[in-house]
């Protein structure tokens, strides 16, 4: 490796106890030179897994290439390509953030209503806290996307159920209108996971808050808008950005849902569903790469945005 | 007469009888949610045609044939897939439990040059989204043959890409006392031994997060075995579902959910297992 070689700049001094000077240069040289020996593989893994083909999809991204012939390159056509002739591009990156935006705020807030309603002095908490975080660890399995496309199906359970109220039901992964529906639906189902953080943030709030306010005559209203909100907000902005981040990615339930084709008429084409369409099925390997980087750019940019405008909301007591 | 009580620091203060109200609330939404799943055990023990006509849980009638049609619907039998994606699992939690405790304990605990701009990396690759870098990464393996091999599925573990371990490592033995490193090296250990015989031991809250979420996030995995596995010889057990769904009809739904739940089995069992460090992963670091 080459980091390995780089590594050793005696010129820094060990704030240990000097044993002499000389010999702590020595020290600090060996002390680096173990450092660089266990840091190894993750530099290795850095370097040939991370930051190398990084840099190979951004040349990727300009050129056109199939895997069976040499790239070409194209210059900026992959991206013009994207937002002027290839609607279903335009489709997907649509699709992709209508999902965002419904679900992310859906699954939110039905964490955060859950963690308050299981906050402080409830018997059986870890019970519930099990049952409600039990969909979140197997939500992203084909096993649960198996089961959606069953349960949302033409003769599914939903429509047996509705049956009995004597409602005929569509089929709802088969139809435009509500395929997308169901899969918004499977991703607020695993709200159990930011829950979790909620209850985790709900008990840094001192009890003490709590009492001042009540003394002060304060209703529960009043306490949840004056303290709660306000001392959680960190913990929602930091669930909202790890959600978005992360619902922006989703594959495996529309890809089995949609029988891996983003259907009906597109309207569960997932915006990662389309890159691997095009990527390895369609072997359009340059286009894929263009799209991979216009995610990036698409999350990078909202999370910076996130930032910046939680400023304004994001409220950093001295909690401390 | 009253006295009146202390202020109670609750949020919703409960009104009277409003505990019992609160719970049949839950338990009502509880089974709400987890309907779909009962369902599904309650359906893969149903014969097939009754499926699809009783939404009720209890099976009128119970039968394994879901179970036995479903273990030999494939071009193998169910459990040569469960093997293949144990044998990914096992590999990947090793290697993610060795390979992030290399690196956390470096980062943690020994000073070098640069160590402030290589931690900052480590943390920028945490938010990095997986599909930058796949389409690089599957050419590179193909170019290397390993295509149906399953050293695409494991190498990025052996080289800790899965940096959010590495920092969760790196957080837990920040908060182990330094002074305990500073015996064993008075006593003449080294940085390995310190690592293995000191940290390491302490550290095992941290290790079974990792092992937990390691085992559930490749056990679950789709997109990176859908990728590089494309020959039924080494499908891994959420690649076979697929199939499953590609080759039967609609009549076959049975088989497929007993499938289902067998594939679900070993994720329920670390759950119940490991539900300590789980929920305490999710709450302290977001791993989901």
């Amino acid at each position: 490796m080459t980091e390995v070689s780089v590594a050793v700049k005696p010129e820094r001094a060990v704030k240990q106890p000097a044993r002499g000077g000389h010999r702590s240069t020595k020290r600090s040289r060996r002390e680096a030179r173990a450092a660089y020996l266990f840091l190894a593989p993750w530099f290795v893994g850095l370097l040939v897994i991370t930051i190398g083909p990084i840099f190979a999809s951004l040349y990727l991204s300009f050129t056109d290439y199939s895997l069976l012939e040499e790239a070409q390159w194209v210059g900026f056509d992959n991206y013009v390509k994207m937002f002027t002739e290839d609607e279903r591009f335009m489709n997907s990156l649509w699709v992709t953030t209508v999902y965002v935006i419904v679900s992310v705020p859906l699954q939110l807030a039905f964490a955060l209503a859950l963690a308050l309603v299981l906050d402080r002095g409830l018997r059986g908490l870890s019970f519930y806290r099990s049952v409600f975080y039990l969909p979140s660890l197997l939500g992203g399995s084909v096993a649960i996307a198996i089961l959606w496309r069953k349960v949302f199906g033409a003769d599914g359970l939903v429509n047996a159920v509705l049956a009995m109220f004597g409602i005929e039901g569509p089929g709802w992964v088969g139809h435009p209108d509500y395929a997308l529906g169901t899969l918004i639906l499977l991703h607020v189902w695993t709200f159990g996971a930011p829950m979790i953080i909620f209850l985790a943030g709900l008990r840094q709030i001192p009890s003490s808050y709590y009492e001042a306010a009540s003394v002060d005559g304060a209703g529960k209203w009043r306490q949840f808008k004056s303290i709660t909100i306000p001392l959680l907000t960190p913990i929602i902005f930091f669930n909202l950005v790890l959600e978005l981040i992360k619902s922006f990615q989703s594959f495996t339930q529309a890809f089995i849902v949609s029988g891996g084709k983003g259907g009906p008429a597109d309207s569960t084409l997932f915006y990662t569903l389309y890159l691997y369409l095009e990527g390895f099925k369609n072997y359009d390997m340059g286009y894929a790469a263009a799209m991979a980087w216009v995610l990036l750019i698409i999350i990078a940019g909202l999370t910076g945005v996130n930032f910046l405008a939680s400023k304004y909301w994001v409220f950093y007591g001295d909690t401390k | 007469m009253a006295t009146p009580s202390r202020p109670v620091p609750v949020l919703f203060r409960p009104f009277r009888g409003g505990r019992v109200a609160k719970h049949i609330l839950l338990i009502g939404f509880g089974l709400v949610m987890l309907y779909p799943l009962l369902w599904m055990i309650s359906s893969s023990l149903k014969p097939e045609e009754l499926i699809f006509r009783e939404p009720g849980l209890w099976p009128s009638e119970v039968t394994l044939e879901n179970y036995t049609e479903g273990w030999y619907a494939l071009k193998h039998p169910f459990g040569y897939y469960l093997w293949n994606s144990a044998v990914v699992t096992a590999i990947s939690v090793v290697a993610n439990l060795v390979a992030c405790s290399l690196a956390a304990y470096a980062f943690a605990r020994l000073n070098f040059p640069l160590k402030k701009f290589w931690f900052a990396i480590m943390l920028g690759t945490i938010m990095l989204p997986h599909h930058v870098t796949i389409v690089p990464q599957y050419i590179m393996f193909s170019e290397l043959d390993l295509i149906n091999t399953i050293w695409p599925l494991v190498m990025p573990k052996i080289l800790a890409t899965d940096a959010f371990f590495i920092f969760l490592m790196v957080q837990f033995i920040r908060t182990l006392p330094r002074e305990l490193d500073e015996a064993a090296e008075i006593d003449g250990a080294g940085y390995w031994r310190i690592y293995i015989r000191v940290v390491m031991p302490l550290c095992m809250p941290a290790l079974a997060t990792t092992a937990i979420f390691t085992f559930i996030w490749t056990w679950n995995d789709f997109l990176s075995q859908l990728l590089y596995l494309n020959n039924p010889d080494n499908f891994t057990v959420p690649v076979a579902l697929r199939t499953f769904l590609d080759a039967s009809s609609d009549s076959s739904w049975g088989p497929m959910f007993a499938m289902s739940i067998i594939a679900l089995g070993p994720i329920f069992g670390f759950f119940l297992a490991g539900q300590k460090y789980l929920i305490r992963g999710v709450a302290t670091t977001g791993l989901k």
